[in-house]
């Protein structure tokens, strides 16, 4: 069953959370990865594999550039996952 | 132009070792005859032939946050909390530049470790095979790059004279030290971290080491397996951590007022061109290096009061190491008090030459020679040719300007010697 986006939201968290360790409740939609979250570009794969598994989407290296922001990585899975 | 011979001395230290999580607490524990060997307890140890360690008193995990720590492999965690300890003691209060009072771009750091990033190259090639090339690690090539601990440190202090890793098996620490006096000596950087660090207990080093025939196989009395000089030795116990010196120009630490431990006069430097594992067993290579050192520095045997032995515990390295300082000294080795710190913080291979300088510098500091424990029944030939410090510490002179040397040598026939000496 597709994952809605409250529900991704909150895998992301939880994701950047175990990765960088910044606190669950500060991963929003509007955070960026590296200017807010703490997660230097090898934590960002670190985060999209993470991301592939939990929502069952795969995410190609071409695309990452462009997720930029924690609301960019929900739209994906959410238009992307099978 | 820059000076090219200036003195060089020890502002800071830092260690975390078997025997403890700072430098205080490994001090105390060796001056007590402490050991740090333990049965190990892993699923993994019991296949092995050789079942003991020394492993960290402190687990990095316990002082480094977990989202730093996951990106370092064990050996760059110790090399850290080390180099935070020693940075500190040093009395520089953030990294270079923030702190005024050191120049980054005079700022060096120098830490080396025998074999790298090991434990993280064998996991994730465990990752690899059991969940997929996907999910190996992006992390995985600055883990377990051998330079990956000396450029965290020269992160962390904020480097720019130059960061470096000399290998040399289980002289690496010793030469870590070593490049970086010569990097002050001759003007290139008036402040250098330098150290070594190791972090290779994991069933395949063991499985390695123990088909060498290299350790000890005495499962059945952990604490007394490492025994330096005893009859009875069987090869060396496998041990774990980082020492770490902050070394400065005499005049940079003048400077600043900052605490001066001791002088770090200088190093010998050889290669035994003989065998790639064993020692040469007349210690031609390493009386070598000892004659480096008197010819390279003005230090005298006569003030020579101490010296922590490389001593592995194995059969043949401890003694060619004895006959060495006999024929380089002569009667000058009967006044050098012989410890084999390994005795209770096992082999920390790359390690070693760091936390045992912390060793010297404190036995310099506070004139105190730590024991050599579980010497029993003493080798004749050890007896013959030194000093050995059994059993008890034993004070140094309490007056004059004294001086102790740190000797470590590697597979491969790598020997270094440094020099330090009271101010």
């Amino acid at each position: 069953m597709a994952a809605t986006q409250e529900e991704i939201v909150k895998g992301l968290a939880e994701i950047v959370n175990e990765i960088a360790g910044i606190p669950v409740e500060d991963v929003q939609l509007d955070k960026s990865f590296t200017d807010d979250l703490d997660v230097d570009s090898l934590s960002m794969v670190e985060v999209v594999v993470a991301a592939e598994e939990r929502f069952d989407v795969k995410i190609p290296d071409e695309d990452v550039k462009n997720l930029k922001t924690v609301g960019d990585a929900t739209d994906y899975i959410l238009k992307h996952q099978a | 132009m820059s000076p090219t011979n200036r003195t060089v001395v020890v502002t800071g230290i830092g260690a975390t070792t078997p025997l403890g999580g700072d430098a205080a607490s490994t001090w105390e524990a060796l001056i007590a005859g402490t050991s740090g060997v333990k049965p190990l307890e892993q699923e993994w140890a019991a296949e092995q032939a050789v079942r003991i360690a020394a492993p960290i008193a402190v687990e990095p995990t316990e002082v480094i946050p977990r989202p730093q720590a996951r990106k370092l492999d064990r050996s760059a965690q110790f090399a850290l909390i080390a180099a935070q300890e020693a940075w500190k003691d040093a009395g520089f209060t953030d990294k270079a530049g923030e702190d005024s009072s050191v120049d980054p771009d005079r700022l060096g750091a120098v830490i080396a470790s025998g074999i790298g990033g090991v434990t993280t190259l064998l996991d994730q090639y465990d990752v690899l095979r059991e969940k997929g090339v996907r999910r190996v690690s992006p992390h995985t090539v600055p883990m377990l790059m051998p330079n990956g601990p000396s450029a965290n440190v020269g992160l962390l202090v904020g480097a720019r004279a130059g960061v470096h890793t000399p290998v040399s098996a289980c002289a690496s620490g010793a030469e870590a030290i070593g490049y970086a006096i010569e990097m002050i000596r001759t003007g290139r950087a008036d402040v250098v971290v330098a150290g070594g660090t190791e972090a290779a207990i994991h069933p395949l080093p063991i499985a390695a080491f123990g088909n060498m025939m290299a350790m000890s196989k005495n499962n059945e009395n952990p604490q007394g397996a490492s025994r330096p000089y005893d009859v009875a030795r069987d090869g060396f116990v496998l041990g774990e951590g980082a020492g770490v010196v902050v070394l400065e120009s005499a005049e940079h630490a003048a400077k600043r007022g900052a605490r001066v431990y001791a002088e770090a006069v200088g190093q010998g430097v050889s290669a035994d061109s003989h065998d790639i594992v064993q020692p040469e067993p007349e210690g031609r290579g390493i009386s070598h290096a000892l004659q480096n050192l008197l010819d390279n520095t003005d230090l005298d045997p006569a003030e020579i009061v101490h010296v922590n032995a490389h001593a592995t515990s194995t059969p043949a390295g401890d003694i060619a190491e004895l006959k060495a300082l006999r024929k380089v000294f002569g009667d000058d080795a009967d006044h050098m008090a012989v410890s084999a710190t390994k005795s209770m913080t096992g082999h920390l291979l790359g390690g070693a030459g760091g936390v045992e300088s912390v060793a010297v510098v404190l036995a310099l500091y506070h004139r105190v020679a730590p024991p050599t424990i579980n010497v029993e029944n003493i080798d004749p030939e050890a007896e013959a040719n030194a000093d050995v410090v059994r059993g008890e510490a034993r004070k140094l002179p309490v007056e004059g300007r004294i001086a102790a040397l740190n000797d470590s040598f590697g597979f491969g026939g790598h020997n270094v010697v440094l020099a330090f000496r009271t101010v």
